[in-house]
């Protein structure tokens, strides 16, 4: 790579102090030199594609910046009060909170629960394991047209449809209407189908490093099921749970994929189940080209989720030793 | 157009990759601290790095303005056009133009984004298209060169409410490429079954519908939001309104009229005639042609779809007025030819833009005519139009004059067709009041445009 210095043996004899300065730079055994030619290309993008554009995100918050990126209006924090005070965006937090509520629990049991089940196979464990792992594996994106197009398809061949229409039931325009909102179905099994099975092997981790002594102890004592489950298994998962909970929440955060893919159309939004991220995107980087206000939106979701995230390790002991 | 004209071998772009990634770190013999050995070599890779994104820009060379043979070099962007010819065709048009090395770009998607963001840097285009002319935004950010006068003698040949919405305080900012429009199309045969005419009335065509409605096959169709995308401006024009009013210097629709329209589209929504749940958007004819609807709100460019699945049984009509004796309305919009002001050579790039878009009457017919099915943005060009002198398509292009609008006006931006459409989704899908959602559409509107400085 580029950083590479001359090799060693071919450089010509130079005056003491110089050898010494190339020597100490290079480390015993080059290690800082070639400690760098390892580390040195991902700091350098992680710098280059991370933190310049987080630290220029900041400074462009502060600015009215359309349709530019080198803004010269200075505004404080004036796109900080617009967005606060944008009923839209306040309902982008709204459905973000609906969201959350719903899948991070739904995800958990459900995980948990497959994790225990398989866990306790007696045989074809690493089957149903990959089994359920595999649509990790997808794209959200894939998984989102699967869903639109075929599986909740609004005509009356649709998948869904077909069923219901078995059972007598009108076919349902699944992603068209707000009354009821099937709309949250759609969106909730998609993601639901796609991370399950991701939890579901962190959890089995978990378990299988609970020892076995403890169940001994616990069925020499009489102890059984529920009580097992309640009393031994969810307390040593405590660690593993507090990570499971914090990466949902995370994730519910960052939802965007599976939100824009179902319910976009022809460059429209509709005004439902529309995320801080998917708001933000047409703020910023749609028809819009708002950097000032879309950065500042940003920053606020980074500041929500950094509290929370906080807020959550102090009550659920995440990081702490089991 | 001279057929000798040279052309240049498109591949002649290379990445401007020229900074070398090894020098400095690369050399121990002057006296550099850690920190400053670790700096200078994490510049050096990151120059390295950034020098390779900064990549093909589809100019014909990367320094300077001039390409082989010293002729300018121009990069033309395109939004991939679905129909099978259309790039080999402007391609073929950039090679004939002998003054400039004109290389085209064609992006099969996330054009309007790709178009925004290069126009922050440098490496964007010289000449593009962009969907109704640029936005209040790309001409009020400078992004976009001022090309009054492009048009020369040709000014009064072209479609007047297309220059007019490209114009902004007198100065043109594109020159539109063809007309497209929306309009309804209808099945002959089911509205003579079902013994009803055409709708004249927004009235009429939610009683239409209704009749036309069976188990099997819906009234009308309007795109899987239910209308709310696209029948929004439709409704207000037949309403006799507009979204701001003519000088765009004010809220164009705080109406009676409005809340009866709007009303009218919640009405249709919730009347069980609308079709909701189809195989693709109204801008796609599938859920005509597949039979599942009677009516269906759509575009000029699916009539020859249409044309094949049932020849000669379908029909054209504007979206109906609201009021009895009213006018009918189409939207009619187009892509315009613009030239960034980052340009390397902004003459070569206009003129180029006056050659093909102004003089090359041929080549704009055969753009428009043999690939998809657009109207040309010249009306003498228009009259050479062999496609659109019978049928269906003539209808269309007499609604285009008679009752075409354009698609929202320049200062309509797109903070403004957001507010929009979220309110017209929840009067139309959830019920809410009219006059309510009107309201606010008219605050945002309003701060908007004082923001442009209307």
């Amino acid at each position: 790579m580029a950083v590479a210095a001359p090799p060693r043996h071919t450089s010509k004899p130079v005056p003491g102090s110089r050898t010494s300065w190339s020597l100490r730079l290079r480390g015993p055994q080059n290690r800082n030199l070639w400690f760098w030619v390892f580390v040195g290309p991902f700091v350098i993008g992680l710098v280059v594609f991370v933190y310049v554009p987080i630290l220029w995100s900041l400074w462009l918050s502060f600015y009215d910046a359309r349709n530019t990126v080198t803004p010269t209006v200075f505004v404080g924090f004036g796109n900080y009060a617009d967005l606060l005070s944008d009923p839209a965006f306040r309902s982008s937090l709204t459905t973000f909170i609906v969201f959350a509520a719903f899948i991070v629990p739904t995800t958990f049991v459900l995980s948990l629960g497959l994790a225990l089940l398989v866990n306790r196979a007696r045989a074809l464990q690493g089957f149903f394991r990959s089994v359920y792992f595999l649509p990790t594996a997808c794209s959200y994106v894939v998984a989102s047209l699967v869903w639109k197009m075929s599986l909740f398809s609004g005509v009356r061949f649709g998948l869904v449809n077909t069923v219901l229409d078995h059972f007598g039931i009108e076919p349902i325009a699944w992603l068209s209407i707000t009354q009821p909102p099937w709309y949250w179905l759609v969106i909730v099994t998609a993601r639901l189908w796609l991370q399950v099975g991701f939890y579901m092997i962190l959890f089995l981790a978990g378990l299988q490093r609970i020892s076995p002594t403890l169940y001994e102890a616990a069925a020499v004592d009489g102890a059984t099921g529920w009580k097992v489950l309640r009393h031994i298994t969810v307390p040593q998962l405590a660690a593993t749970s507090a990570a499971v909970v914090l990466l949902l929440l995370i994730n519910a955060f960052q939802a965007f994929d599976e939100f824009f893919n179902l319910l976009s159309s022809s460059g429209q939004y509709p005004p439902y189940a529309r995320p801080p991220l998917v708001y933000l995107y047409y703020t910023a980087l749609g028809q819009g080209q708002d950097f000032g206000h879309g950065s500042a939106g940003a920053i606020i979701l980074t500041l929500l989720i950094a509290i929370v995230a906080l807020v959550q390790g102090r009550f659920m002991r995440f990081g702490r030793e089991d | 157009m001279s057929p000798s004209s040279s052309t240049l071998p498109e591949s002649s772009a290379s990445p401007e990759s020229s900074a070398s990634p090894e020098s400095p770190a690369s050399s121990t013999t002057f006296r550099v601290g850690r920190r400053g050995f670790l700096g200078l070599a994490g510049a050096a890779v990151g120059a390295g790095a950034l020098a390779a994104c900064g990549g093909n820009t589809g100019r014909g060379t990367s320094v300077g303005a001039t390409g082989a043979g010293g002729k300018p070099a121009i990069s033309q962007w395109y939004h991939a056009y679905g129909e099978a010819g259309t790039q080999q065709a402007v391609e073929k048009y950039a090679k004939a133009y002998s003054a400039a090395s004109v290389t085209v770009q064609w992006y099969p998607s996330g054009y309007d984004q790709k178009v925004a963001s290069s126009l922050l840097t440098s490496s964007g285009p010289d000449v593009f298209e962009n969907g109704n002319g640029p936005s209040i935004d790309m001409i009020q950010g400078g992004q976009v060169v001022d090309l009054t006068g492009v048009l020369g003698d040709a000014a009064s040949d072209f479609t007047p409410s297309l220059i007019k919405r490209f114009t902004y305080k007198g100065k043109l900012y594109a020159v539109p490429q063809v007309t497209d429009m929306q309009l309804l199309v209808y099945r002959k045969s089911l509205l003579t079954a079902a013994g009803v005419q055409p709708p004249t009335t927004v009235d009429e065509l939610l009683t239409t519908a209704k009749k036309l409605t069976t188990d099997k096959i819906k009234g009308f169709y309007a795109g899987t939001d239910g209308g709310v995308g696209v029948l929004g401006g439709p409704m207000l024009w037949a309403a006799g309104l507009d979204y701001l009013n003519a000088d765009q210097t004010a809220f164009g629709f705080d109406s009676d009229a409005a809340v009866e329209g709007f009303s009218k589209l919640r009405q249709l929504f919730t009347s069980g005639s609308l079709l909701l749940g189809a195989p693709a958007d109204w801008s796609d004819p599938s859920a005509f042609t597949q039979g599942l609807t009677a009516m269906q709100w759509t575009g000029l460019w699916t009539l020859p779809v249409i044309e094949k699945a049932f020849p000669g049984d379908y029909g054209v009509i504007a979206f109906p007025a609201l009021a009895t004796g009213g006018k009918g309305a189409v939207p009619i919009g187009a892509y315009g030819s613009c030239v960034s002001t980052k340009a390397k050579n902004v003459d070569a790039a206009k003129a180029f833009v006056k050659w093909l878009w102004v003089d090359q009457t041929a080549d704009q017919l055969d753009f428009a005519q043999s690939y998809g099915f657009h109207i040309p943005a010249r009306k003498s060009v228009v009259a050479q139009a062999e496609k659109l002198k019978s049928g269906p398509a003539a209808d269309a292009a007499k609604l285009a004059n008679e009752n075409g609008f354009a698609q929202s006006p320049l200062l309509w931006t797109p903070k403004c067709a957001t507010a929009f459409s979220d309110g017209l989704s929840r009067i139309v899908k959830d019920g809410s009041d009219p006059k309510k959602e009107i309201a606010t559409m008219k605050s945002t509107v309003e701060a908007e445009l004082k923001r442009v400085g209307a």
